[in-house]
């Protein structure tokens, strides 16, 4: 449960029924936003007002959303919007329960990024397994069109708009946002040697902004409420709200939206019920099988949960997709999990991944199994960090964190000679 | 599968379908068509045989072994017949952290099975997979038909069976009624 001072800005479904009904949604002040950008603000002041507010992508890497618009090159056209709908990293489900529940705040996201930078074709890239959101997303598109919300001439101005839905067709890859625009392109999705970057050369070579879900979600309400209600929320350097998907050793498994900043123990134990069958917390994976490992001490847990104060403690907050382990979990068996799922997803373009992330998983099994010899902790180790800085995207650069961490953090799980 | 299902042409079959399909891209840029194509193609038999390979390239203005690419690197695609009703398990850490892969075995264990094999009936496969974004509700499989797609979380391997029952029963029913194993709601 959200703290009594806290309103939900994100899962608003949560206290207000029936959300995904268009009418119910305009009935709270849906879609004013979006014919106030219209109709009463130049793309340029958007921007500018997106910027002012701090938002900070929440895909995993942070980066300034309004920042990002701002990039979009004015001397190439046309210009496309691809909302990253491919959520597929293990422990995040979030965007997940925004697009099945409140979807027209995320709609209505992806309509005003798309005027912010003049692009009137917008593209949701989802996961081939959110088969049935995108139906239903196909049907809420559908409705806005019949409403007049997208469309030609919208709100009487020249300003036309059309939203698409795309599936993919499981593969982890395609979450990068240069191995989606490939995917949308009709390709095998794989990574693009950047630069150039996507607000340059993106979408059939066009300027492209690539945003997440959550990201686009949180833009209506910044331009119906205004920058300074959304920076009282959060830290200075970290504004706004965040889902939180909690999964692993916890009592209450979930999403919980809450004001970044707010701490490791606050969300573990006062929201997500604690630790059950009396175990104790041992690590937390703050950005999915994609994190590193932080030892869950007094210090870690009392972090606040924000883009700067997480790196302090050895994690990235990423996603913010909290796996927490406890006692009874063997490091060594996690990382033979991580593994599996990185060499699974590994797309094959570039050697460092394609190989590394397939030697690890051959080490980690055997070390998990109890077949390696002591000295194989080492070498996994050295094949780890061989591939730091050298693989084409974040896959591969990720795939190593928690086998670094995890064999320097919690030495007595791989001290095989005393197994 | 009959010998006039693997000859019509999906042009014919869905034509409107497949025009919907085109209109969402720009038309110099068909080729980004070809996904949601191949699982019009999978929609009847729950994989893609050459010809609709070839028929999509045509479609598409681009070679069959593109099109083949395609279905080789995204796992949802299937060029081989698989069960009627495919099971998929995530198996991933945050899952497995809740007993998913002694689910997995257990469910297996219950049909007969393993991992990967369909039952002796042909309807149902079960698998392991990678994360499905449904980690705070494990145990939990997605089922992938020719209807399309459909979670089933916080399960037991009782409430899983119970399930497989169910889909045994639709199979038997569509097949008495001769509609050659396509879901009703396709």
């Amino acid at each position: 449960m959200p703290s009594d001072e806290y309103e939900y800005a994100l899962l608003r479904h949560r206290v207000i029924p029936d959300l995904d009904n268009l009418e119910t949604y305009r009935k709270h002040g849906g879609f004013q936003a979006f014919e106030k950008a219209v109709t009463t603000m130049k793309p340029g002041e958007l921007i500018d007002m997106v910027k002012a507010s701090g938002l900070r992508g929440r895909g995993g890497a942070g980066f300034p959303t309004g920042l990002k618009w701002s990039f979009i090159d004015n001397k190439i056209w046309p210009h496309y919007v691809t909302a990253n709908a491919d959520e597929s990293e293990p422990g995040t489900f979030k965007d997940r329960e925004i697009m099945e529940s409140n979807p027209y705040q995320f709609l209505e996201g992806v309509a005003i990024c798309a005027y912010a930078i003049q692009a009137q074709e917008a593209y949701v890239y989802l996961r081939g397994e959110f088969w049935p959101i995108a139906g239903r997303l196909d049907q809420h598109i559908a409705a806005m069109q019949a409403a007049g919300l997208l469309g030609e001439r919208l709100f009487g101005t020249e300003y036309a708009l059309h939203i698409y839905t795309h599936l993919g067709a499981g593969a982890y890859i395609a979450g990068e946002e240069t191995a989606l625009l490939e995917s949308l392109e009709g390709k095998i999705s794989q990574p693009r040697l950047r630069p150039p970057f996507p607000a340059t050369f993106g979408l059939y070579g066009k300027p492209t902004v690539v945003n997440n879900v959550e990201t686009l979600t949180n833009v209506p309400l910044i331009v119906a409420r205004g920058v300074d209600w959304f920076r009282s929320i959060g830290t200075e350097k970290s504004p706004g709200a965040k889902i939180f998907s909690v999964s692993g050793c916890v009592v209450h498994p979930g999403n919980y939206e809450l004001p970044l900043g707010t701490t490791f123990r606050n969300l573990i134990f006062e929201h997500a019920g604690g630790i059950p069958d009396r175990h104790k917390i041992k690590a937390i994976m703050a950005a999915g099988a994609s994190s590193s490992l932080i030892v869950a001490n007094d210090q870690a847990l009392d972090t606040p949960m924000d883009y700067e104060s997480v790196p302090a403690v050895g994690g990235q907050l990423g996603s913010a997709s909290i796996i927490v382990i406890d006692d009874s979990v063997d490091i060594r068996w996690l990382i033979n999990k991580t593994l599996h799922f990185f060499k699974h997803e590994s797309c094959g373009k570039c050697t460092p991944c394609r190989e590394g992330t397939y030697w690890m998983m051959h080490l980690a099994e055997r070390i998990h199994q109890g077949d390696a010899k002591p000295e194989d902790v080492q070498l996994l180790n050295t094949v780890a960090s061989q591939m730091k800085g050298k693989c084409l995207c974040a896959l591969g650069e990720f795939s190593i964190e928690a086998v670094m961490t995890g064999i320097e953090r919690f030495k007595e799980d791989f001290d095989l000679a005393a197994k | 599968m009959t010998v006039s299902e693997s000859t019509t042409m999906l042009a014919e079959k869905y034509a409107q379908e497949i025009q919907v399909i085109l209109d969402k891209y720009p038309a110099e840029h068909r080729q980004s068509a070809v996904m949601p194509l191949l699982y019009l193609a999978q929609r009847d038999k729950m994989y893609v045989n050459r010809d609709d390979m070839a028929e999509i390239a045509e479609i598409l203005g681009i070679t069959s072994t593109e099109v083949a690419s395609i279905v080789g690197f995204y796992s949802l695609y299937y060029d081989q017949p698989r069960g009627k009703y495919h099971i998929q398990v995530c198996t991933d850490m945050p899952c497995a952290l809740r007993g998913a892969d002694k689910f997995l075995q257990e469910l297996c264990a219950r049909l007969g099975i393993q991992p990967g094999e369909t039952t002796a009936d042909g309807l149902i496969c079960v698998d392991a997979v990678m994360c499905l974004a449904a980690c705070d509700k494990a145990p939990m499989f997605q089922v992938q038909s020719g209807a399309g797609l459909e979670y089933h979380e916080n399960q037991t391997v009782e409430s899983a069976m119970a399930l497989i029952e169910q889909l045994r029963a639709d199979a038997a029913r569509m097949k008495s009624v001769g509609l050659r194993g396509r879901d009703s709601h396709a």
